[in-house]
């Protein structure tokens, strides 16, 4: 297809329109807009970094950024080590193995606000049933509110991209290691292991990108509660639009956000491209 | 030895099956429940069951409503994305320019920039030209769900030889007969797995619907906030409404699970 042809822009303009007014229109507006005192309609003055240094010192921002800090790291591993556990299990031949992928997977499907919610009445009421009371009153069980409901909704996503690169391994070489008589945790470490990492580098980025952005389940479990001590970035950027009506600040916040979580995202590509090369 | 080790794996996947379902099962339960009934014993089955809370719920819920916002929005969006993006696709593939090349970086840079960066001046915009209904969401989801799209299409499209295309035109064809009867045709795997992601996403999504949706046309999750802000402390009709929430979800993957599981696979590997 030609450049000039008719054609070719025919095809390519619809979503080029789209990204343009949805994207990046919106995304040079908001960095402009950050440097001014836009009230979400107009602006009157410029303020140079006045907005982003107050940022960094806004105490609210700092926690959250903290609060999702250790959710993430907290998050990234146990997820890795769940779900690579459960793809392990259920691609062992046993009668129902395909049923419990399907079990694994299935809250995944659901929206993060509607798990929030179910998760909501379990911590509140069972947990209170059951003489765990209390739980959702304190940043702690709050924290861990939000790591249970995460580790629930993402273990299976995380199984299921395992589960592909395992099914990737031959099964000659498992059995020549079994014939040379490695055991089954040789086995794993020395060839299993080595076989998955790529998916290790996928994971890694999608469990990394997905809890530094977490938004819903935040909402409905604990909506940042108590006095917002499990409030989390994307919350914060949020609530100091929406609540505080503080547009430009919120602007500057989300730009921050960006710049974070774009060169965690690179980071993890450069990393990846790295280690493809050197396999 | 290694037949004990079998039983152990399959006991111990099975128990963990049963602490993944627990969940659903105590909010089945519970919402057949009287208040009375939950509050006596959250883990018993109810008795006596009652669906007065779906009754109440679905009335509420205003679920049919909902259902149909979330139902119109889904499948026109999803829709519209399949057919653009592939579109797009095809054209950036077959094109080998510069032009082409920066296009195709645009899309793939998009992927980096996080919701929140956009969300601000995106709705003041469409709010200045009076687009915050289903119609402008419709719109945003094409902007933002092509990028991945895209690039998903891309790799497929790659491996279809420019000589079906060469034919097709010796044939008479123009530019949009041979990609709509030869080469989309030859897309269906592809576009069942970008028909599954982009169904999952815009299903659930709330942020973005929170922002521009009114209230006419709230759709499942956007009902379901508000609905849980009137009933907090009524867990009966809470329990029974996100039951009913839930409910599409099940089905469809009752009936799509091989392709589900088939597309988030493809989304998250490629």
């Amino acid at each position: 297809m030609k450049n000039r042809s008719l054609s070719f822009w025919l095809f390519v303009t619809p979503t080029l329109v789209a990204l343009a007014l949805v994207v990046f229109i919106p995304a040079l507006m908001g960095i402009f807009y950050s440097f001014t005192n836009w009230d979400g309609l107009t602006y009157t003055t410029m303020l140079g970094f006045k907005n982003y240094i107050t940022v960094f010192q806004d105490s609210g921002f700092l926690a959250a950024l903290w609060f999702t800090v250790k959710f993430v790291v907290v998050t990234v591993i146990l997820l890795n080590v769940i779900g690579l556990s459960l793809a392990l299990l259920v691609t062992r031949k046993f009668k129902g193995n395909n049923l419990l992928r399907t079990v694994f997977f299935m809250p995944n499907l659901i929206g993060g606000l509607i798990l929030g919610f179910i998760w909501q009445f379990i911590f509140t009421q069972v947990f209170d049933a059951l003489g765990f009371s209390g739980w959702l009153t304190n940043q702690t069980t709050g924290f861990w509110g939000l790591v249970i409901v995460t580790l629930w909704q993402m273990s299976g996503y995380i199984m299921i991209i395992y589960i592909a690169y395992l099914q990737n391994i031959p099964t000659e070489v498992i059995e020549a290691a079994e014939i040379d008589g490695a055991s089954p945790w040789q086995r794993f470490w020395n060839i299993t292991f080595p076989m998955i990492a790529p998916a290790f580098t996928v994971s890694m980025f999608l469990t990394l990108s997905n809890g530094f952005k977490l938004y819903d389940p935040n909402l409905s479990l604990t909506n940042g509660g108590p006095y917002k001590s499990t409030e989390m970035l994307a919350m914060n950027i949020v609530n100091t639009a929406y609540s505080e009506n503080d547009f430009a600040r919120a602007e500057a916040k989300a730009l921050v956000f960006f710049v974070i979580v774009g060169a965690i995202s690179l980071l993890q590509v450069y990393y990846t491209r790295k280690r493809e090369v050197d396999l | 030895m290694k037949k004990t080790s079998k039983l152990v794996i399959a006991l111990v996947s099975f128990l963990l099956g049963l602490l993944w379902i627990f969940p659903f099962y105590l909010i089945l339960t519970n919402s057949f429940k009287t208040p009375k009934g939950i509050f006596a014993s959250v883990l018993s089955l109810p008795s006596p069951a009652t669906g007065d809370n779906y009754v109440n719920s679905f009335k509420a819920l205003d679920f049919l409503r909902s259902l149909g916002n979330s139902l119109i929005i889904t499948v026109v969006g999803v829709i519209l994305i399949i057919v653009f993006s592939a579109m797009a696709a095809y054209a950036l593939q077959r094109n080998h320019s510069k032009i082409s090349g920066g296009i195709l970086m645009l899309f793939v840079s998009a992927m980096l920039i996080p919701f929140q960066t956009v969300m601000i001046p995106l709705t003041a915009n469409f709010g200045r030209v009076h687009m915050l209904n289903m119609w402008g969401l419709i719109f945003m989801y094409i902007g933002f769900q092509s990028s991945l799209s895209i690039f998903l299409y891309q790799g497929t499209i790659a491996s279809i030889p420019v000589s079906m295309d060469e034919s097709a035109e010796l044939e008479g064809a123009n530019r949009l007969q041979t990609f709509f009867k030869i080469i989309f045709p030859m897309l269906t795997p592809i576009t069942t797995t970008v028909g599954i992601l982009n169904i999952i996403a815009l299903w659930n999504d709330y942020l973005l619907p929170s922002l521009v949706l009114p209230q006419n046309q709230y759709t499942i999750p956007l009902q379901m906030f508000f609905f849980f802000g009137q009933y907090t402390k009524q867990w009966h009709l809470a329990l029974a409404g996100l039951a009913l929430s839930i409910l599409p979800v099940i089905i469809f993957y009752a009936f799509a699970q091989r392709y589900i599981i088939k597309g988030v696979t493809d989304g998250a590997v490629k």
